[in-house]
């Protein structure tokens, strides 16, 4: 087993404050190395420096053992070092082809030579075992498809090393299947990678090697089989996690805030009945594409339906209105926080006041009273717990993942909503923050609220609800009422049809 | 999917040449004279001078920019080439590639507003509207410039017995296509409209490709501009005055979309006769005048309106589906798709 980039003593400064400290880390040829450890913990950082995004401050590298100082990006490509980032840059005006080769379109009398352009892209993709033609334009193809597209691309340099960022947050769990199966075979044929997430489940599932990041350090790395995943919650967290959940402290009462009766959109969904009482939080399980999503933006007012009554506190709501929605207590987080949640480039006290501007307006003009929104602001985040120094000029996009969750629970908690939907609330999100989120819905329920808490991870599900409905190709294939919830009856209510087909 | 349903999408995807036919057959049904190859050609000739300066537009739109200057460049660059002629008995050739010159720097300087200093396009071109047109103003006092003869020996000129403005507006499209289509900057001015962030970290040098298109859009403005010049042998001071809008408007009706990356070489040359159609058609029904702007806006915004009904259509077909939709007849299929449930029926 040789050694195919070593580290020694990697240390890494941004303006004198550490993001890595003496990393000494050993990859080894021809296997599999996941990443883990806590947002912040210097994963990127380690990983920029490898592809040469910006130098080391202190320390070095080897590569084959030969020192190892990449000076860019295109550097580290140039030494066979391949980085697949978590957000993919591809054009989907392009085709798939054009899109491999966009950084070095193969020419031929002064024009693209397409024959060769097809042919290349034709070999990369059967090596991928991918059937998609190579002038098919990428906006067709599905999400996992456009991942094994960014695979191929970065296969095209030959490249010995690859480094995968969260490639599996935007998959469905068999296009997940379908990467790892590309990714195992890559290091079958001697390749080297680096995989980089979140989901313990995945990285247990893949890697060969495990190492783990902490505040910078290196605290912990070996073949996976010597780390199993309590070890690895408790290397990357730092302290032993007795639980990964908090202790439920609120007690659903009688009074129903949601009642969703007979909903139905023909190809979406059928025939759902759904209550939430208050103080209680109904977990919605579903394997990806089982609608819920769909179904919480229909009850949110984003999307129609065919059928179907919504009443919030014995209140109908009529028509498709979110604003309708908010104005009747109720409020939306959804998995995209970045695309439908947050203003990345506005203040966190910006993001928080948002809703309820309104609220906050006054004389006849309605102009807004903003020292007292944002001292409002400002002790939202500090009863949040939010790691921010200024809440009213650091940029929402500066936060972590966790944080940026708790910023935009915040924002609806300054109204007061009798319903929260939280759509894969910890998407994302480290285990230390999970636990906070976690805390955060408790509150919630405690303080009186209902919570409709849709995940795919169900052992959170079966942790902090109440009661879960399992959602089954648009329709509700199961509900358990009773705690302790059995994993397996909810597994088999999510997996109905396929088990019967 | 059935015949019908079929029918209707492949109508939506093409509603631009659907309506291009269909104002073709109105005005050719009251007027049979009105398809005949004269009259075409006619309209051809006509729309070539929008058309030219659209094909530069194009590249400028493929890249979510705009160029609000093209008009004044009209004016400018070919009153710099009838100075030349007249004080220095510059040939007529030599003026044409002094005009384009002329327009380069035009688009250098646009370019360089946008590209060095990283003013938005909309303002620095709507400031050098100003002051290309002002700067021509000054120039003439206001007079108008009457270009020597030849000028109109050289605009009047058949090749093949194809009027000269029909056969610049050809090459250029041709150009613009191969260029379009067939070179690494023809696709990166794709890229770069599609999302310039991501054409950054691909390692495109996205501020070459930005500075090129308006140099691209200025030099077309000042071809056309000299071709309609060479037409009629004067340059007054209010020409040009007005026309980006028609130029952006056929790129535009052509299928060119204002929020970059969509588009083709072919959007102006569909955009631009499609105007000159109405036009000529309105006269040749006799439409009143005064009217016909009216109903020039009208088919502009039908154009425009069935457009973005595609688009509505096209997001509405990759709506996601997650359950067979239950008809008696249609068994729940789709649970046993391939690899990728989603995808797949999203695709069909």
């Amino acid at each position: 087993m040789s050694i195919l980039l070593e580290t020694r003593g990697l240390t890494k400064s941004f303006f004198g404050v550490p993001a890595l400290r003496d990393v000494s880390l050993t990859i080894h040829e021809g296997r599999i190395l996941g990443l883990i450890g806590e947002n912040g913990a210097g994963k990127s950082t380690l990983m920029n420096v490898v592809d040469g995004v910006f130098p080391a401050t202190d320390g070095s590298m080897f590569l084959r053992g030969l020192p190892y100082q990449p000076r860019s990006p295109a550097d580290a490509t140039g030494h066979g070092i391949a980085f697949i980032h978590q957000e993919l840059n591809l054009f989907s005006n392009l085709t798939v082809a054009e899109n491999i080769f966009v950084d070095a379109f193969p020419m031929r009398a002064g024009f693209i030579d397409r024959r060769s352009m097809r042919r290349e892209t034709e070999r990369l993709l059967a090596s991928l075992d991918l059937e998609i033609a190579p002038d098919t334009l990428l906006d067709r193809l599905a999400p996992g498809e456009r991942q094994l597209v960014e695979i191929a691309k970065a296969l095209r340099s030959n490249p010995q090393l690859i480094i995968f960022d969260e490639p599996t947050s935007s998959l469905t769990a068999r296009e997940t299947e379908r990467l790892f199966e590309v990714i195992r075979r890559l290091r079958d044929e001697g390749k080297t990678l680096i995989y980089i997430s979140h989901m313990l489940s995945d990285v247990r599932a893949l890697s060969d090697d495990i190492a783990v990041l902490r505040d910078g350090e290196l605290v912990g790395s070996g073949p996976a089989e010597e780390l199993d995943t309590s070890r690895m919650i408790e290397l990357m967290i730092g302290r032993e996690l007795a639980q990964l959940y908090p202790p439920k402290t609120a007690a659903p009462g009688r009074d129903p805030v949601l009642r969703v009766a007979a909903m139905t959109q023909p190809g979406v969904v059928q025939d759902v009945d759904l209550e939430v009482r208050a103080g209680e939080i109904v977990g919605l399980f579903g394997l990806m594409g089982a609608g819920r999503t769909e179904l919480a933006r229909m009850v949110f007012g984003l999307d129609e339906f065919a059928h179907g009554e919504i009443r919030i506190g014995g209140t109908l709501l009529r028509g498709q209105s979110p604003t309708d929605r908010i104005e009747h207590g109720m409020a939306f987080v959804t998995e995209n926080r970045r695309e439908e949640g947050l203003l990345m480039e506005s203040t966190i006290a910006d993001n928080i006041a948002l809703v309820s501007l309104a609220s906050y307006a006054r004389t006849i003009l309605r102009f807004v009273d903003a020292p007292k929104l944002s001292a409002v602001a400002q002790q939202m985040a500090d009863d949040l717990q939010i790691k921010a120094h200024d809440i009213g000029g650091q940029p929402a996009k500066s936060l972590s993942g966790g944080n940026q969750q708790k910023v935009v629970i915040g924002k609806w908690l300054m109204r007061q909503p009798k319903l929260f939907v939280l759509d894969e609330p910890t998407r994302g999100v480290d285990v230390g923050a999970k636990y906070e989120i976690y805390s955060l819905m408790d509150r919630l329920a405690r303080e009186g609220s209902g919570v409709l808490f849709i995940s795919s991870e169900v052992e959170e599900l079966m942790a902090m609800c109440d009661r879960i409905l399992v959602m089954n190709r648009g329709e509700v294939s199961g509900e358990f009422g009773e705690r302790p919830f059995k994993q397996d009856q909810l597994l088999r209510a999510a997996f109905r049809e396929d088990l019967a087909a | 999917m059935n015949r019908l349903d079929q029918l209707r999408s492949q109508l939506l995807r093409n509603s631009t040449l659907v309506m291009f036919v269909l104002i073709f057959l109105f005005f050719g049904l009251q007027e049979p004279r009105f398809l005949q190859p004269e009259s075409l050609g006619n309209i051809i000739k006509q729309s070539s001078f929008i058309g030219i300066a659209a094909v530069g537009m194009t590249f400028v739109l493929l890249t979510a920019g705009i160029d609000l200057s093209v008009g004044s460049v009209m004016y400018l660059a070919p009153l710099i080439a009838g100075f030349a002629m007249r004080n220095y008995g510059l040939d007529v050739e030599f003026a044409l590639v002094l005009a384009i010159f002329a327009g380069l720097v035009m688009g250098a300087i646009n370019a360089f507003f946008i590209v060095v200093l990283r003013i938005i396009p909309f303002i620095v071109t709507l400031s050098t509207l100003f002051f290309f047109r002002g700067a021509g103003t000054f120039l003439t006092q206001s007079r108008q410039l009457d270009f020597p003869r030849e000028v109109l020996d050289f605009g009047l000129a058949r090749v093949l017995g194809i009027p000269l403005p029909i056969i610049i507006f050809a090459l250029v499209v041709a150009a613009a296509f191969v260029t379009l289509t067939r070179t690494p900057f023809g696709r990166h001015v794709y890229a770069v409209g599609n999302d310039i962030n991501a054409a950054r970290k691909a390692g495109i040098n996205v501020d070459w490709i930005v500075f090129r298109v308006y140099l691209i859009s200025s030099a077309c403005a000042a071809l056309a501009g000299f071709i309609v010049i060479a037409q009629i042998g004067r340059l007054d001071q209010s020409f040009g005055e007005g026309r980006e809008f028609d130029v952006i408007a056929a790129a535009v009706l052509g299928g060119a979309s204002l929020f970059g990356g969509v588009g083709s070489a072919l959007s102006p040359l569909i955009g631009a006769t499609m105007i000159q159609t109405v036009k000529a058609g309105l006269i040749f029904n006799g439409t009143n005048l005064y009217a016909q702007p009216i109903m020039l806006g009208a088919v502009i915004f039908a154009a425009v309106l069935f457009d973005s009904l595609r688009q509505m259509n096209l997001q509405k077909s990759r709506r996601r589906f997650i359950r067979p939709i239950q008809t008696e007849t249609e068994p729940a299929e789709r649970n046993k798709g391939p690899r990728h449930p989603a995808g797949a029926a999203a695709r069909t």
